[in-house]
């Protein structure tokens, strides 16, 4: 080996690679590659907790620093996953423990987390800094006090949107007079208030503090104080935004926010009352994303803020904008990247706003860079979405609810399938996709033919056949994740497909025409694939053959055994391949 | 199906339904149409898991899920009383409770427009402190913005009807 570089000159080289992709490919050159790399790979992406165990983790890469996981699917986000399924941290955090004593980062989402597992990250990791825990649950606000009292150094404690049970506020509290080092504290989910003094003595000791995100127990007129002790904040969580109208309180309010020059993300406003609005605007010319997503503001209000924030680049927001609102952000914000709409009354029978495409087509036609959209509305046509694909053909993210499963164009009463057809063709780089509305299989067959970068796809009450499942699974050739509920795709399309699950991270298929038996032959043909059956009715053995399954979650993996914590309501085949199950 | 047990596997893609097993019918069964019936919003939430694909976090702190008690006013009455504005759907239910709190009838009848025939006005104060007539904002703003509510009684002065607009400019912000 006499051309060759040394070890720490190659390790140097690797250092400047931070992409997962080009580590990975750095790996596969050479024994002696794949060694000096795995020795200095310090950050890890897990995209399913179950395609690989800690033990083959600790393994690979024995000096690791952040870790980064995903466990549920993503339709455990609406309940189809039954409570007690999986994606448990604690074994995880109990192998690195002792295998990473120098850990600094652990980010997990959609996982199960408890109490131990955040005691025993405290006091497991000397340098531990960042923790994100995204959509978790399982654990109680005296796990966080563990994770105050003892991670002297701690920078990053994110806690977006996870279920916390909420035993008092005093958490808070455990922070010690000597930590100095918080950058981002987001406690926007918790329910219970801390204590207001410890919060601004908190805050006041944190120089480098970017990020506050603040619960709704905060009240309107304690912002004022939090956000002068912070000015070089750059994203604010406000709490309640709601109080009496004084105009001292404005007045105080609107001081503070001037204060605050580099501000550019704004959410919270719960209960909001829009006479407070105008507090803001001194930094709303600043302001890049604003999530209005709670807040009742009547349009007139809204599209009033929005004309201020011309800098807009990502806006959520509730119905309540309505089409009219919507036509002024597509006039006042030319910047704008992604919008996201969600439904107000969601549960209603009959449209409660004027909020219809005609929205979601002005802002596409006004603003140029608008590349992510997750749209809830009432109605929907062939029309509107085929001028929505020939204004943003830079679409990478197109998600659509219309509320009415099956609703068809509501002008020709056709399928839908001409529209996302036009979507899928005329934006190239389209990577995730969510349909709903009456679709045939021939919008499958159109994805299948145009979407080739499509890496997410969502189905819900479409098609009419295998084939619908079949043209997507063979057609679309960057697909990692796909998620169908109650579409009428069965066996035939899932078994001449085998051998793409394998090149996908997961699919999920519930309420449709799987069986049993076709899950175990899946399972014996491919056995670097996992196929849960997840049944809450009893074995399903004990059905008739051809009864389809309630759910099937099929994903690959390197770890060759079946999961060991599995609940009994998760049926999977057995390791040596006989017609057992459980 | 189950033949292909060695090599390759027998496909056959068809257009059609596989199996056969389950009509596709009974599956479209939980969007069969009620005629009239108010419950129908109840009735959808109840049948369909997971739908609309709206996360639960967000769910659970978006909607009001605990109750919201106000106080109701009626102009005449001695005693005040609360309403739970989470046990109604809706502006016609909301004034059907007040109707049998007060034992009256025709609280809604000023909503409707340029209906000269009405006795009460129902009016809310909202979180600005301002007076507003009931069934202008979409109900679930209303519901959080109420504060509490007062159903005014028209008082006809030489036979002349006067307009709820008018009644409404009358009002200073009560404390």
């Amino acid at each position: 080996m006499a051309y060759s570089f040394p070890e720490e000159v190659l390790e140097h080289v690797f250092s400047f690679l931070s992409s997962d992709r080009d580590r990975n490919a750095v790996s596969l050159v050479c024994k002696s590659w794949y060694d000096i790399e795995r020795w200095c790979r310090r950050r890890i992406f897990v995209g399913n907790c179950y395609a690989v165990s800690p033990e083959i983790v600790i393994r690979r890469f024995p000096e690791l620093r952040a870790v980064e996981m995903k466990g549920k699917p993503h339709f455990a986000d609406f309940n189809l996953v039954p409570e007690g399924w999986g994606a448990y941290a604690y074994p995880w955090i109990a192998a690195m423990a002792e295998a990473y004593p120098f850990l600094e980062e652990i980010k997990l989402k959609r996982m199960v987390v408890t109490d131990e597992s955040l005691e025993l990250i405290s006091k497991s990791y000397k340098n531990f800094k960042v923790l994100v825990l995204t959509s978790c649950e399982g654990f109680t606000t005296d796990g966080l006090a563990s994770i105050a009292a003892n991670c002297r150094h701690l920078r990053e404690l994110d806690l977006r949107e996870s279920e916390v049970e909420d035993l008092s506020g005093h958490w808070l509290s455990h922070f010690p007079d000597s930590c100095t080092s918080l950058v981002s504290l987001n406690m926007s989910c918790l329910g219970s208030e801390v204590s207001f003094s410890a919060l601004e003595r908190l805050v006041a000791r944190s120089p480098n503090l970017r990020t506050l995100r603040l619960n709704r127990a905060v009240p309107l007129e304690r912002l004022a104080n939090l956000i002068r002790r912070a000015p070089q904040l750059v994203e604010l969580g406000t709490g309640a935004y709601s109080a009496e109208i004084r105009s001292d309180t404005f007045s105080n309010l609107a001081d503070a926010f001037s204060a605050c020059k580099q501000l550019k993300t704004l959410s919270g406003f719960w209960d909001v009352v829009p006479s407070y609005l105008p507090a803001m605007y001194s930094v709303c010319s600043g302001i890049t994303s604003l999530n209005l997503s709670y807040a009742a503001i009547p349009s007139s209000d809204l599209v009033k803020l929005i004309n201020q924030c011309q800098n807009l680049q990502r806006l959520w927001v509730l119905d309540y904008i309505e089409d009219s609102g919507l036509d002024a952000l597509a006039a006042s914000c030319k910047g704008l990247q992604e919008l996201r709409v969600f439904p107000s009354d969601p549960f209603g029978a009959e449209p409660n706003v004027p909020l219809t495409e005609q929205g979601l087509v002005s802002v596409s036609e006004g603003c140029p860079k608008l590349e992510s959209v997750l749209y809830f509305c009432r109605q929907m046509s062939n029309a509107a979405l085929i001028a929505i694909a020939k204004n943003r053909p830079n679409f990478i993210r197109f998600r659509l609810c219309i509320i009415d499963p099956q609703a068809p164009d509501y002008l020709t009463l056709e399928p839908l399938d001409t529209g996302f057809g036009a979507i899928v063709e005329n934006c190239k780089e389209l990577r995730r996709l969510s349909m709903t509305g009456l679709l045939t299989d021939r919008v499958f067959k159109y994805i299948g033919s145009h979407a080739k970068k499509l890496e997410m796809l969502s189905v819900a009450f479409a098609g009419d056949s295998d084939l619908g499942l079949h043209h997507v699974l063979s057609g679309c050739d960057s697909l990692r994740k796909l998620e169908i509920r109650d579409c009428p795709f069965g066996d035939k399309a899932l078994l001449a497909n085998a051998a793409k699950l394998e090149t996908m991270r997961s699919l999920w298929m519930s309420s449709c025409f799987v069986s049993f038996g076709a899950c175990k032959l899946l399972a014996q043909k491919m056995p670097r694939l996992n196929v849960e059956v997840i049944d809450e009715r009893g074995p399903p053995e004990s059905r008739p053959e051809g009864c389809s399954v309630e759910r099937v979650y099929v994903y690959r993996t390197v770890d060759s055994r079946q999961r060991l914590d599995r609940p009994d309501f998760v049926w999977t085949l057995d390791e040596d391949s006989s017609l057992r199950y459980s | 199906m189950e033949k292909g047990g060695g090599g390759g596997l027998e496909t056959e893609l068809r257009l059609g339904l596989p199996g056969g097993e389950v009509e596709k019918n009974e599956k479209k069964r939980v969007f069969e149409e009620f005629d009239g019936c108010e419950d129908r919003a109840a009735v959808h939430k109840n049948q369909v898991v997971g739908w609309p694909p709206v996360a639960v976090f967000r769910r659970k702190n978006s909607f009001n899920e605990g109750k919201l008690y106000v106080k109701v006013s009626m102009d005449g009455a001695p005693f005040l009383r609360k309403v739970d504005l989470t046990m109604h759907k809706g502006y016609t239910e909301l004034v059907r409770a007040l109707e049998d709190l007060f034992g009256c009838f025709g609280i809604g009848e000023a909503l409707k427009g340029d209906e000269e025939n009405y006795e009460f006005v129902p009016i809310y104060e909202d979180k600005d402190g301002d007076w507003m007539l009931l069934g202008d904002v979409p109900w679930e703003m209303f519901a959080e913005s109420c504060k509490r509510l007062r159903v005014m009684k028209r008082v006809e002065e030489n036979g002349v009807g006067l307009h709820a607009k008018d009644l409404l400019k009358g009002l200073s912000k009560e404390d």
